[in-house]
């Protein structure tokens, strides 16, 4: 697990990216709920934490593709591809990740990337 | 559902998710499955994405729907409800989504002169990315959101680009003359020649020495822009963005009423009952600015066509909801700018983050002192904000 920040310091309606690879957003809905997910849409390389967080959902900053938070779907086009979830625990007002096992869907432009970037 | 591009695939979408568990056709004059179109000045143009990355559709997805593609709707008979297809086929229904988008607007004068383009389908896409790999002088007329992408894909790809704006400054309209300035300005810093505030006359092209025609209807190659001041400027290869006029031809005489598309009410309903139309072909009634406006944007198509089949499926008895403020998205030389809003009705104009020499700004559009409008280069946090901010307080 890692953590990510102190509850206390994001608000409802905040989110907030770790920088780690690839990197992940933690989201504070409005009614209180605690999400994370993969921080890259998986259309293109844009950053979800910046995106606008509407109930359980968020949509991309660029392009207005909505993912679910709670599964990861895609509810409105042009992604086509899931967001990766992670498994949020709380706990002494501190917020962690459970970084998920499965392959992330990241856009072709980072995976590229990410495959020619040196080990 | 007539039209099988962006709104049609939203209509059809919706019409399930709202629970239509009826029989459902989509009729589409191109052969193609719903594919996106932004990409097809930017990515599928410099050859980094293919078509099958254009697909709108996931693999597993099933609307349950007839698909009719490579047909044209030629007339609607809105009381005998059926839509007469190309090929003399009628398709009886009891709703009808017109979704029949735009077409390019072309030069007078340029039909059958190979090397000029316009830029609207995956088949005009493919044809000017074929020519673009082969290089040269690209000319493009417009200087608009389409005429900017291109000359920006083309320039990335090495070649000598120079784009001609009739007005004197590009997407005064859409930004204001000020943002406008701010933006087309990223042309020059690329090496981009832009002339601005003046027309073109005319192509000229190799004509060949006889007047037959060859068979493929092609009359010579361009080899110029001819300019009202005089001026000639060489061409290989012309692409020709001059805006799009909506696909609503076929509907004349059906009693739905039209004008600069099909007439619509804040909530997608035309004048006849049962029929209602979204995306590029509806001009829907904004009580934000008390006009019809037709809005040509990706996210207008989307968002509007779940209001569009309420309408459809309630006739009445739905509360129209405010639609979110039109927002759409240009990537030109690696930046990304963004808007939402109508600069139209704005007194002023204020950069409120970054700096314009930096081709990184927050600009907001105000109108008696309340935010109408919001321009963003490269500030996708902030200006998420902004838009976000503009939704609510319209709604």
């Amino acid at each position: 697990m890692i953590p990510a920040c102190r509850l206390a310091d994001l608000p409802r309606g905040e989110a907030l990216r770790l920088d780690i690879d690839p990197p992940v957003s933690v989201f504070h809905t409005d009614d209180g709920e605690i999400f994370a997910i993969d921080d890259t849409c998986t259309h293109q390389d844009a950053s979800l934490a910046d995106g606008w967080l509407e109930g359980c959902e968020v949509e991309c900053p660029l392009h207005a593709s909505k993912f679910n938070l709670k599964t990861g779907a895609v509810d409105a086009p042009p992604a086509k591809r899931p967001v990766r979830t992670h498994e949020v625990v709380v706990e002494d007002g501190m917020i962690y990740v459970r970084l998920s096992t499965a392959a992330p869907n990241l856009p072709p432009c980072v995976a590229a990337r990410l495959a020619g970037a040196p080990a | 559902m007539v039209g099988a591009s962006l709104a049609g695939l939203s209509a059809a979408r919706s019409l399930r998710r709202q629970g239509y568990d009826g029989r459902l056709v989509v009729l589409g004059d191109e052969l193609h499955r719903p594919y996106d179109r932004p990409p097809l000045s930017k990515e599928f143009l410099a050859g980094t994405i293919g078509e099958e990355e254009l697909a709108l559709e996931s693999d597993d997805e099933d609307l349950q729907a007839e698909w009719l593609l490579g047909v044209r709707a030629t007339g609607l008979d809105s009381a005998d409800r059926a839509v007469r297809l190309a090929d003399g086929r009628e398709i009886r229904a009891d709703g009808f989504v017109i979704a029949t988008g735009a077409a390019a607007r072309t030069l007078p004068g340029s039909e059958g002169l190979a090397g000029v383009h316009v830029l609207r389908t995956v088949d005009d896409a493919r044809a000017l990315r074929d020519e673009l790999a082969g290089g040269g002088r690209l000319v493009v007329i417009g200087g608009g959101f389409i005429g900017g992408e291109v000359a920006s894909t083309a320039c990335a790809l090495g070649l000598d680009v120079t784009v001609i704006e009739a007005a004197p400054t590009p997407l005064a309209g859409p930004l204001g003359e000020t943002m406008g300035g701010i933006v087309s300005a990223l042309h020059a810093d690329h090496g981009v020649r832009l002339l601005c505030g003046v027309g073109v006359k005319g192509l000229s092209g190799d004509e060949r020495s006889d007047t037959r025609v060859s068979p493929d209807g092609v009359r010579g190659r361009v080899d110029a822009v001819l300019l009202e001041d005089g001026r000639s400027i060489p061409a290989d290869i012309v692409v020709v963005g001059v805006g799009a006029r909506p696909c609503v031809d076929w509907l004349e005489g059906s009693g739905v009423a039209l004008d600069n598309g099909v007439t619509c009410g804040a909530d997608g309903r035309t004048s006849r009952a049962g029929v209602v139309a979204v995306g590029d072909c509806a001009n829907w009634y904004d009580p934000r600015v008390g006009a019809h406006r037709r809005v040509e944007h990706w996210t207008g198509a989307r968002e509007r066509a779940d209001a569009a089949v309420r309408t459809l499926l309630s006739w009445g008895a739905a509360e129209p909801g405010v639609p979110r403020p039109p927002y759409f998205w240009s990537d030109q030389y690696g930046v990304k700018i963004q808007f939402v809003g109508h600069a139209a009705g704005a007194d002023s104009v204020t950069i409120e983050e970054g700096a314009a020499d930096d081709r990184n700004v927050l600009a907001v559009y105000r109108r008696a002192g309340h935010p109408v409008a919001a321009l963003g280069m490269n500030q996708p946090r902030l200006f998420t904000r902004w838009r976000k901010q503009l939704a609510l307080a319209a709604s």
